[in-house]
């Protein structure tokens, strides 16, 4: 598998690490609900067969997390975002 | 030292050279250009293996890598080598070759009673026959089977040679040298494209130099060399020669073996006996050809019984004659080159026997060499035990007859190549103008052409190659230069392969797996017993399962299962296959990456300082840190464990913490930063304050610790722990970017740029301020406990002092850049001998850190909280942090929970031992009473007996109760008091003052 970094360029699988589902949103603490919210933010997954928006970092490289698009069924890889921008323009975290 | 079966002319091999080599212990003579296979053939030794389950005596069936049969032992000692197919291992001078799975020897073996036993050894046999009682399995029945049936012996010495791994990019990557991928690589090639062109064979051409063709007028062999000399020419392309591919994987890479040395006795010097690539191509032409396959009859793994194409290349390629009186037996038009070739060779045509009715090309090839023509025929059987002495033919009309031969050549029709296809999910699709599956889906980039596409004319092999060459390169944007394919001598013959494939065998068996010994009756016991899908198939009868993955078999077994059931081949299913194409050495895939380079070795700062005492080292984690520094008489490491321990508590020692995680972090939101990611808090902290932080997972259990100093307003500087070093920067990096992308802060790794040595021990100041350079106040005013101060040392090196301690004595790390850490601590102790000062190693601080209990990997060990770790008053309750909301949920919260405490023995002269679980004192030792479990013990120099860090439930209320600590596993069962985690200066004066 190869992805390309918008900062590298295309680079082999070994130098990413991969963490996960991108489309998760840590929960507001200060919510009522919280602790549930929590609870599934952190164990519950879905597990698409077809594309998935993930988390990985190019850890053997400029340590830049990267949304990554992969088809599941095939591993093929669409659109790579920075994933700062990414969070950055969703607001994710900002209080 | 003739080679009787050595034609008089012919063949791509240096008749002027001739090498000698040894087969179970007689020497033989070949040629350079020979295989194993085709050299013993030229000697006339046709018997050259027992087969794997019923020992029967197996030659020589195939010219390539797919071969069952010829199975041999190469080389000796530590060299040796199991499963070499004699079909690809290329002569050398002095090879050493042996049959396997024989005993005593290949022409008598006593296990060939394994086929009078044949009905227990049927399909499924495993299951069956011993059943019952099980205990007997595995001293008796697995003992007896694996010395029965086997595949050559492994080496028992550690393989000598080196192996290495690479990684080529290129715009087009050929698989396959023949004639589609000689035209491919050319038409690719000639554009400027960077092309690759891989072949497993040790010469190009593949069926090129196997036969008697014409290519625009010149010999097939010539064109390819003339080929082969212009791809040399080409400056951007590469030819990969004794290279399988053996994968094709996600994004266009494909990985390949290139055999450097086998074809040596042993490697050259500096070189690796083989090389693992991995290519990345943007786009791929697979010409891998084709396999012929078998037509199951009695007797058809008889030495002598070689596939039509195989004796093709012997004659053609060896100038071998594989034998000298032959029946050619064929369903297809391809096997009227084989009677046209043994017929020009000066073999004798015994009969040619067309399964089919009749056709034109065999009989004109027949009527040409004047052979017996039989059509609508069979070979029902071939027989001779070691060696073919001669078929059983059944006319059209039922009528049978005996005829005496040394040599049957067999044709069941050609299956494409088509495994690289299947490698990423791609389904074949079963065709029935060919008779065969053909590539149905294909990894991304790919294009399949030739005989591997079910073009098995030579002319459209030709065209098709130059043109997916062309079309590769022009799709990376190269355009220009032209190939036009040679004129190639095609006829119009019938390749494809229509049954019958199989022939009722009156007497002997039918082998439809060669490798793995399934015959046709197994593969009808496994109908008639219900195991009628093809992977049910595959693993009752293991056909297709050896280690030539079924390339012989797979096709044949699966029409067999049809024609049995009823069903149509594409109806009954098909079989993918995986990578590797042919089996590869492990030592290949692993590459330089083995024993001490298996992973990078850091070192510390001090290390080669360290090595000049006498150092004996630890691996933690890839760094190597000083466990310890034994002097002259002390025996054993807990002696000289000791001493350090004693010196640091009562002068002065000094430890390379270097190790430790380091991480700069720096930015106008640097401390807000850091409140998200430690339970307490930092953006508060004073400038020139240091602190202990512990971080969580988002689940709220423990992750790492450290020390968060501050150097400046917007500048901090953390450590973590060794082992953890990479995986907190990569969740750092991880909030920052993903969760708090708003904040102003950035994040290096400065592990590696900073040397820290600990200088602990009452005496810990006198050496600092010997140390540091005019004017700088090292009383505790001047560096209070937990200060942090920026200095220069020695006359003016940058440095920094943090007043920390492990260890629990007075104590200062003293930081300076990395490379002046090897003169640092040859100062320190310099520095610190007035005062007594020693090197101590890990584990003296290790020791020293569960007296003071400290926690460490082994009570953050993932299972952990901050309230189990006696943290829980750190947690701020003034901001959220990671892992703070799922730390409160019930579960992690509940008081009951194994807390940390202390523990000794009551009997002091007892040991302790990690891993040992409470039990109430009196109560049964079981799980329902298991109250928790030891995480560290030491033996404590300063109480004068082993102590212990561990979780017990509710622990925190229980101080001074005795419990049992049960080790069932070392038979260990020892009375413990519960105590404070503290075992040295509890109220913490000595690292004040």
């Amino acid at each position: 598998m190869r992805i390309p970094c918008p900062y590298c360029g295309v680079r082999g699988l070994d130098e990413f690490a991969y963490l996960g589902d991108a489309t998760l949103i840590r929960p507001d603490p200060a919510a009522p609900g919280a602790e549930a919210a929590f609870h599934d933010y952190v164990y519950l997954r879905d597990n698409p067969a077809g594309l998935h928006r993930e988390l990985w970092q190019h850890a053997s490289g400029c340590q830049s997390w990267l949304v990554v698009t992969r088809d599941t069924r095939t591993h093929a890889i669409g659109r790579v975002e920075v994933a700062r921008d990414v969070a950055a323009a969703r607001g994710s975290g900002a209080e | 030292m003739s080679q009787p079966n050595r034609l008089a002319s012919g063949g791509l091999i240096d008749r002027t050279r001739p090498l000698a080599f040894t087969f179970d212990g007689r020497t033989y003579s070949g040629h350079p250009g020979d295989t194993l296979a085709s050299a013993l053939l030229a000697n006339g030794v046709t018997l050259v293996g027992r087969s794997f389950k019923y020992h029967r005596p197996r030659g020589v069936l195939t010219a390539g890598s797919e071969e069952p049969n010829a199975l041999v032992e190469l080389r000796t000692g530590a060299r040796r080598e199991p499963n070499v197919k004699a079909t690809v291992a290329e002569l050398y001078a002095g090879l050493e070759a042996s049959s396997q799975n024989r005993f005593p020897s290949l022409a008598f073996d006593l296990l060939a009673v394994n086929q009078l036993a044949s009905p227990v050894f049927v399909a499924g046999f495993y299951y069956k026959t011993f059943m019952w009682p099980a205990k007997l399995w595995e001293k008796l029945y697995e003992p007896l089977i694996r010395r029965a049936a086997g595949l050559g012996r492994a080496a028992e010495a550690a393989d000598p040679d080196p192996y290495e791994k690479t990684t080529a990019h290129c715009d087009v990557l050929v698989i396959g040298g023949g004639p589609a991928g000689l035209a491919a690589a050319l038409a690719a090639g000639r554009t400027g494209a960077r092309v690759i062109l891989a072949d497993e064979d040790f010469a190009l051409g593949g069926r090129l130099i196997a036969e008697r063709r014409e290519l625009g007028g010149q010999s097939a062999a010539r064109w390819a060399d003339e080929a082969e000399a212009e791809l040399a020419n080409l400056p951007e392309v590469t030819v990969l020669r004794r290279t399988s591919v053996l994968g094709a994987y996600d994004g266009g890479v494909y990985g390949a073996v290139e055999r450097v040395s086998d074809h040596l006795r042993e490697p050259a010097p500096h070189q690796p006996r083989q090389r693992f690539w991995r290519i990345v191509a943007k786009r791929a032409v697979l010409a891998a050809g084709a396999l012929e396959r078998p037509i199951a009859f009695g007797g058809n793994d008889t030495p002598g019984v070689m596939f039509a194409g195989a004796v093709r290349a012997y004659l053609n390629r060896y100038g071998v004659a594989p034998g000298r009186r032959a029946v050619v037996y064929a369903n297809n038009d391809d096997a009227a080159r084989t009677v046209a070739d043994l017929n020009a060779a000066g073999c004798e045509l015994v009969a040619v026997v067309d399964a089919r009715g009749d056709s034109p090309a065999l009989h004109a090839a027949a009527r040409t060499a004047g052979a017996l023509l039989v059509f609508g025929g069979a070979v029902a059987r071939a027989y001779g035990g070691q060696s073919v002495k001669g078929c059983e033919i059944v006319d059209a009309r039922g009528g049978s007859f005996n005829v005496a031969c040394d040599l049957v050549a067999v044709s069941g029709g050609w299956n494409p190549t088509i495994h690289l296809t299947t490698h990423l999910g791609g389904r074949p699709q079963w065709r029935d103008d060919l008779a065969a599956f053909a590539p149905g889906g294909t990894p991304p980039g790919m294009t399949v052409v030739g005989a591997a596409a079910g073009a098995f004319g030579l002319g459209e092999a030709l065209a098709a190659g130059a043109q997916a060459g062309a079309e590769a390169a022009n799709d990376c944007g190269f355009s220009g230069g032209t190939f036009d394919p040679p004129r190639a001598d095609d006829d119009s013959g019938e390749t494809r392969g229509l049954g019958p494939w199989r022939v009722p065998a009156k007497r002997g068996k039918a082998f439809v797996d060669f490798q793995n010994d399934v015959t046709v009756k197994d593969v009808e016991l496994a109908a008639r017993e219900g195991f009628r899908s093809v992977e049910h198939l595959k693993r009752y009868t293991t056909l297709g399962m050896a280690t030539d993955q079924g390339k012989t078999a797979n096709v044949l077994g699966l029409a067999l299962m049809a024609e049995i059931t009823g069903r149509s081949i594409p109806a009954t299913g098909l079989t993918l296959t995986r990578p590797p194409f042919t089996p590869v050495a492990l030592g290949a895939l692993g590459g330089a990456h083995r024993a001490k380079e298996f992973k990078p070795t850091r070192l510390p700062p001090s290390h080669f300082w360290a090595e000049e005492q006498g150092a004996v080292f630890v691996e933690t984690g890839l760094w190597m840190r000083a466990a310890y520094f034994p002097r002259a008489g002390e025996t054993d490491w807990l002696e000289t464990t000791i001493r350090e321990v004693e010196t640091v508590r009562t002068k002065v020692g000094v430890y390379d913490a270097s190790t430790l995680g380091k991480i700069d972090v720096q930015g106008a939101d640097a401390g807000a930063f850091l409140d998200h990611v430690y339970i307490n808090t930092f953006s508060t902290m004073p400038i020139g304050k240091a602190r202990y932080g512990l971080m969580l997972r988002e689940d709220g259990i423990a992750m790492d610790d450290g020390t968060v100093a501050r150097l400046g307003e917007t500048h901090y500087y953390v450590t973590t722990s060794t082992a953890h070093a990479a995986s907190v920067m990569r969740h750092l990096e991880y909030c920052r970017q993903w969760l708090f992308p708003h904040l102003d802060v950035h994040l290096s790794s400065i592990t590696d740029q900073w040397a820290k040595y600990a200088i602990a021990g009452p005496r810990s100041r006198d050496v600092v301020a010997a140390l540091a350079d005019d004017g700088f106040d090292v009383s505790d005013a001047g560096l209070p406990y937990l200060g942090v101060k920026e200095l220069t040392v020695c006359g003016g090196t940058r440095a920094r002092l943090f007043r920390l301690s492990f260890s629990g004595e007075m104590a200062f790390e003293l930081a300076v850049p990395a490379r002046y850490g090897d003169a640092l601590i040859r100062a320190i102790m310099a520095a610190g001998e007035p005062f007594g000062i020693c090197p101590y190693g890990a584990e003296a601080l290790s020791v020293m850190r569960i007296e003071k209990g400290h926690a460490a990997a082994a009570e953050l060990n993932g299972q952990t909280t901050a309230a189990d770790l006696g943290l829980g008053g750190m947690m701020s309750k003034k901001k959220d942090c990671i892992g703070k909301v799922l730390s409160q949920r019930e579960g992690l919260a509940d008081p009951a929970r194994p807390r940390l405490v202390g523990f000794k023995p009551v009997d002091r002269s007892q040991r302790l031992r990690g891993g040992a679980h409470f039990v109430p004192r009196g109560a049964a030792v079981t799980a329902a009473n298991d109250e928790g479990y030891m995480t560290s013990v030491a033996y404590s120099p300063s109480n004068g007996c082993w102590v212990g860090l561990g979780f017990l439930a509710r622990g925190q209320e229980r101080i001074g109760e005795i419990v049992r600590a049960v080790d069932p596993v070392r038979d260990g069962d020892v009375e413990v008091e519960v105590v404070a985690p503290v075992f040295v200066d509890p109220e913490g004066v000595r690292v004040r003052g």
